[in-house]
């Protein structure tokens, strides 16, 4: 079992599976509708102090750090599937 | 004679779909009709709506707000669900962007559920093709039982055969609310709460029972009022409070996702890189070292280049309405009208004309970076900077937009779901420049500052920013406390600006400013100069007639600054709309503008270098126009914060102005 981590602290460029969203529902409701369901993947493409850029199945957002802070994910290493 | 029988129908028609996936370009194309095109969410915040005659068919043609979702959450999700809800569209028009079809299907799943007659038009198909993407739209056709296209809309490919659709899909006139099975649990909770719901008389004849549950179910509040029955509105509300609504939702959710990726393989082969070039250009361009020093160099750019462009335009115009008030005044016998004529209305009018090419030239600006795709890096970029002064990435679009026009801008809040967010981002709004200013930079800049002019008007710019930033940061501490709320934002995919639309941008915004002239300027000089010309005997505009007694009145409360009665006089006009700060100098110099009323400021000794920037930072920061202060009541509902917006940002200038003076008489 690899361990989870808070989506802020994961490196740049290492792709991720979303594991848990510990979020109120109002912004669990949000992150559902823009795709970022448990088990989809997600890449940290750029990290600043305020907010990161990441990629979603090719889409990019912009995400605040507190956001990014309650999105826990995995590492994934290798292949994945486009539909994970 | 089938035809003829048609013609009197009309065929309504919405059109909706995810932010940033080209519904308003494809409404353009349905249309025909000039709108303007953004690349980030928000700038669809009203339906705007067009008609189209197709085949003899009329179609009324809807755009609806981008949306991600039908579960009201932001005012933008209200406006569209209830269109659909209330006005029960004839067909609506769901717009994807074909690269990212899984997340957009998301939408699908709730349109088809509300029971919607629905076509799919799968847009920027070619962009999914680049990339190595198969769509099989006859496929996902058959799978959930609507009409599909793919389209271009950029290039207008698929619009006829969108339009041949929605002819064909009214017509035929079969929707069926389609169903996604929940599963045991959720399914048993559905058939209970519908049975309920469904004693009243009249949700069945208005809307789908099972939708109303389904989103009852998820804790969508706004839903129970669609209830008529009190009765029944009871029983729902006991049997809501008995359930957890969030493991519904959360269930609810997935279950559409597991829908839709079992749909996915079936009607897409992707082969997609997952390097894009749009993460090559974004690893520079939001680059924590280069983000921001990019940013302003662009903006920089924007306004030297606007500067620099427009610059010969306005010697012809200028010339041109030089050479038509001499010729009128010279030609009218009738001294009075002869001077109305020419001194009044065709200075006043020619003074603020001459701003059209920088007011054009900067626009088309604006719309290049906009729909480049550029605008809404720059709010990703800015949010450290928001957030530390109390607001959120979000809230600089608005602010962005601020530096066109206000009053969109500030209507432009309504994508902030956070209201505090919302309040502070239009009470700091109108700090960022409006086109409207601009021809009072021009002139006074242009006349003092000359070759440093590009960089003046720059800093006013940068002023504006700096003083909306520290001003929400006083707001956030003392009127609105607690966190801004999380940031999320698409950023759309770099795109080859398309020149049509950042024309089509410019002209929009542009001939907003020309009616503006032709409206509440001619009327603000003609009123300028019928002060300035009484009473008979005065010597005109000088400070025997009225206008120079209303400005010894007013001179008082801004003669510390050193401003006499003139700039009193301008700046109470200014109020109307800022222009026209220029054209009543203009008339109270009696020169019209352009070259002469420069000559006249140059020649005049209590006009100073000092003075003209105090007047520039006065413009820019005091009470906005009486369409933004409009604005402003309107969106928060509030006398109050109208009047605490004017209060506080007159006071601001005032104290400004005092300092850009004292420092400038210092150095200047």
């Amino acid at each position: 079992m690899k361990s989870q981590m808070p989506l802020a602290m994961s490196p740049p460029g290492q792709s991720c599976r979303i594991c848990e969203v510990c979020a109120g529902r109002g912004l669990k409701r949000r992150l559902v509708e823009l795709g970022l369901t448990p088990n989809s993947i997600i890449q940290p493409l750029e990290c600043r102090r305020g907010c990161l850029l990441v990629s979603i199945n090719g889409t990019r957002y912009a995400l605040g750090r507190g956001m990014a802070n309650k999105i826990m994910v995995q590492p994934v290493y290798g292949e994945v599937s486009q539909f994970g | 004679m089938g035809r003829c029988h048609s013609l009197a129908e009309k065929i309504k028609v919405a059109v909706a779909g995810n932010p940033n996936v080209g519904k308003t370009t494809i409404f353009n194309a349905l249309t025909g009709a000039r709108q303007k095109v953004g690349n980030w969410p928000g700038v669809t915040v009203e339906k705007k709506i067009g008609t189209k005659n197709h085949n003899g068919h009329v179609l009324e043609i809807i755009d609806l707000p981008g949306t991600y979702s039908l579960t009201a959450y932001s005012a933008d999700e209200v406006v569209a669900r209830d269109y659909i809800l209330e006005e029960k569209p004839d067909v609506v028009v769901q717009v994807l962007d074909s690269t990212n079809l899984e997340r957009n299907l998301y939408l699908t799943t709730q349109l088809l559920e509300m029971g919607t007659n629905l076509i799919l038009a799968l847009n920027m198909s070619d962009r999914a093709e680049m990339r190595g993407d198969f769509i099989d739209v006859q496929r996902l056709e058959s799978l959930l039982g609507v009409s599909a296209i793919k389209t271009v809309a950029g290039e207008g490919k698929g619009i006829d055969a969108l339009l041949d659709s929605i002819v064909t899909k009214k017509e035929q006139n079969i929707p069926l609310p389609h169903e996604i099975g929940y599963g045991g649990m959720v399914e048993e909770k559905i058939c209970a709460l519908e049975e309920i719901i469904k004693g009243d008389p009249e949700i069945s004849k208005h809307y789908p029972p099972r939708w109303i549950t389904v989103k009852l179910l998820e804790g969508d509040d706004n839903v129970i009022f669609k209830l008529s029955s009190e009765s029944i509105k009871g029983k729902v509300q006991d049997f809501l409070s008995a359930i957890d609504n969030e493991e519904y939702e959360v269930e609810m959710a997935d279950k559409r996702y597991e829908f839709i990726s079992t749909l996915m393989p079936q009607v897409c082969t992707t082969c997609a890189d997952e390097v894009s070039p749009s993460d090559m250009v974004d690893k520079v361009v939001t680059n924590k070292y280069l983000g921001i020093p990019i940013f302003l160099i662009l903006m920089w750019g924007m306004f030297e280049l606007t500067f620099a462009f427009a610059t010969p335009f306005m010697e012809l115009i200028d010339m041109f309405f030089g050479w038509l008030a001499a010729a009128v005044i010279s030609n009218i016998e009738t001294v009075w009208l002869a001077s109305l004529l020419g001194d009044g209305i065709i200075a006043g009018v020619g003074s603020v004309l001459l701003f059209v090419p920088n007011i054009f030239i900067l626009f088309f600006a604006i719309a290049l970076l906009e729909s480049s795709g550029y605008m809404a890096r720059a709010a990703f970029i800015m949010d450290k900077l928001m957030y530390t002064m109390g607001l959120q990435g979000k809230s600089f679009i608005p602010m962005l937009m601020g530096f066109g026009c206000s009053v969109p801008a500030i209507m432009a809040t309504r994508t902030l779901e956070d209201e505090k967010d919302r309040l502070i981002t239009m009470m700091v709004t109108p700090f960022m420049s409006c086109g409207a200013r601009l021809p009072v930079y021009i002139l006074l800049a242009g006349t003092f500052f000359g070759r440093q002019a590009g960089s003046v008007i720059f800093g006013l710019y940068v002023l504006g920013i700096l003083v909306a930033i520290v001003s929400a940061k006083l707001f956030r501490t003392f009127l609105a406390r607690g966190q801004p709320s999380p940031f999320i934002m698409e950023l759309p995919p770099y795109t080859k600006p398309s020149l049509k639309d950042s024309l089509r941008h410019m002209w929009n915004e542009g001939y907003l400013y020309l009616r503006k002239v032709g409206t509440v300027i001619i009327g603000g000089v003609v009123l300028i100069w019928l002060l300035a010309y009484f009473p008979q005997g005065a010597e005109y505009g000088s400070a025997g007639s009225l206008i120079g007694s209303l400005g010894k009145l007013i001179e008082p409360l801004v003669a510390p600054l050193g401003f006499d009665w003139k700039i009193a006089v301008a700046l109470v006009f200014g109020f109307a709309a800022k222009e026209i700060v220029v054209g009543s100098l203009g008339t109270l110099y009696g020169t019209g503008g352009g070259e002469a009323l420069s000559s006249a400021l140059m020649a005049d000794p209590g006009f100073t270098p000092a003075i003209a920037l105090g007047l520039m930072v006065f413009t820019l920061l005091y009470v906005p126009c009486i369409g933004a202060v409009a604005a402003i009541k309107k969106e928060t509902g509030s006398w109050k914060w109208m009047f605490f917006q004017a209060a506080y940002s007159t006071a601001v200038a005032w104290v400004l102005a005092m300092v850009t003076i004292l420092v400038g008489n210092m150095v200047l």
